[in-house]
């Protein structure tokens, strides 16, 4: 007799244990399942391109092509994009209007790169480092920055710059983060435009070819070194710049910077480059 | 009377082709155009093709087209909508996806029959 109770709150505990499991589980399930879909994208790579060392991916199209790689080492001898991290530089250590600066919303002096891209639970979406300038400015009484280049660009090059060698690791924890990663990840894959491509198709598929005079950057990587210099655009511009332009380039229409269908593709492409280490701001042609 | 009717008839006869063979010509001039053009057919960021300059490599040289086409069909098909056959193409479907005309395609399978 006395052994029901004790078997009961027995099976109580059990299946309190297996629902807590199962709440669990599914948490780490969301990042298991993120780790497949990154060993499969890495593995794609080193099958494509045997010689390329996985570090090396953080320099885009530069780990693959030794050509360009060479004028590439050549122009990083006097960077272009030194002036926007000076600038950069002074912006960040300028106080607002209410005298505070954005060292109030940044730890680390803002050496933070590396915690960004990230889902925010409570906000329950992406948060870019540029989102994350942005909103500083917002809670201290200024207007935003426009999203393209610019101060923005400057600030975020200054602050990737004092984070460079952090690793990337983005975390997908929860069910509104994978979310958030999946619908990047369609973006990502699915063709689009009148042009019917995708960005996996000329950075998966084709990366190495030659499109024009251009070679195709992997995708691997392809979020480390951002903000860029870009000698065509003539100035340092953001991330979601150069989704802009990719998109144009497949005749279809691009979203506005810092929309959440560019932050989510972020986030995709970030979690895709786990492992590699922050280097920007960098160069390119 | 009867010879002046048949000289007109015979030249009646013969305008349509001479006009066909003006036309022909003027088809591969403009096919070349199209393919050439990069807001139309910019076959070139793709496709090495004879007299184009930075060319790109994501899909084969077009040459020898007639021999490696001997059907128009099948290399009309490659133009109108090349996500048929292959459906990963990164090659735009520029029929389907109205980014040419039914005839324009025409112009540049004219084109790429003297490739
Ligand atoms: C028609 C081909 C094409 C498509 C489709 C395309 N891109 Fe690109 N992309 C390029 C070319 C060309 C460049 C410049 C060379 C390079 O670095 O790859 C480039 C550059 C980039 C870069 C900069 C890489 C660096 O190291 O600076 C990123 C990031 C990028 N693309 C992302 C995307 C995304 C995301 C999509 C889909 C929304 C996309 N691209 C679709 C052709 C394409
Ligand atoms: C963005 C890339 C791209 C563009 C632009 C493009 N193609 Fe292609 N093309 C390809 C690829 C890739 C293939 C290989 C077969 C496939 O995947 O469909 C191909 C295949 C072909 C073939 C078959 C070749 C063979 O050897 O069997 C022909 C013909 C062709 N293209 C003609 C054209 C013409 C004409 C244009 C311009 C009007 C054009 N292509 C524009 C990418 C492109």
């Amino acid at each position: 007799m006395k052994k029901i109770p004790l078997n009961r709150s027995f099976a109580l505990l059990v299946v309190l244990a297996a629902m807590f499991a199962a709440v669990r589980v599914e948490a780490a399930d969301y990042q298991a399942r993120v780790q497949a879909d990154i060993q499969a994208f890495r593995n794609y790579f080193a099958a494509q391109f045997p010689d390329v060392k996985f570090a090396d991916y953080a320099d885009g199209v530069y780990a693959i092509d030794e050509d360009s790689r060479q004028q590439w080492k050549e122009m990083e001898e006097f960077p272009p994009y030194a002036l926007s991290v000076e600038d950069g530089k002074a912006l960040f250590e300028k106080p607002f209007a209410n005298g505070k600066t954005y060292g109030s919303c940044f730890a680390n002096g803002g050496a933070v790169r590396q915690n960004y891209p990230y889902y925010d639970e409570k906000k329950g979406k992406v948060v870019t480092l540029e989102m994350a300038i942005n909103d500083c400015r917002v809670a201290n009484g200024e207007k935003p920055l426009a999203c393209k280049a610019g101060d923005i660009a400057k600030i975020s090059a200054y602050m990737a710059f004092i984070s460079r060698g952090n690793p990337v690791d983005v975390k997908v924890q929860s069910e509104g983060a994978y979310k958030a990663y999946m619908k990047g990840k369609e973006l990502f894959y699915a063709k689009h435009g009148k042009l019917n491509m995708s960005c996996a198709g000329c950075h998966m598929q084709y990366a190495g070819r030659r499109l024009r005079a251009e070679i195709l950057s992997p995708a691997l990587g392809h979020t480390t070194h951002f903000p860029v210099y870009r000698s065509k655009w003539g100035e340092i511009g953001t991330l979601h710049k150069r989704y802009g332009g990719c998109s144009n380039d497949t005749g279809a229409k691009s979203f506005a910077p810092q929309s959440e269908e560019y932050c989510n593709l972020e986030f995709f492409e970030t979690a895709m480059s786990n492992g590699l280490i922050f280097n920007g701001p960098a160069s390119r042609k | 009377m009867k010879r002046i009717a048949m000289i007109a008839a015979i030249g009646i006869l013969m305008q349509p082709l001479q006009g066909e063979a003006a036309t022909r010509e003027e088809n591969i001039a403009k096919g070349k155009q199209l393919s050439f053009n990069p807001l139309k057919g910019n076959c070139l960021a793709c496709h090495l093709i004879q007299e184009g300059e930075m060319t790109g490599n994501l899909g084969p040289p077009l040459i020898q087209m007639k021999q490696r086409y001997p059907k128009r069909d099948v290399l009309r098909a490659q133009i109108w909508d090349a996500s048929a056959k292959n459906p990963q193409s990164m090659m735009p479907p520029f029929g389907k996806h109205g980014i040419m005309t039914n005839e324009e395609v025409e112009q540049v399978v004219d084109y790429l029959y003297t490739l």
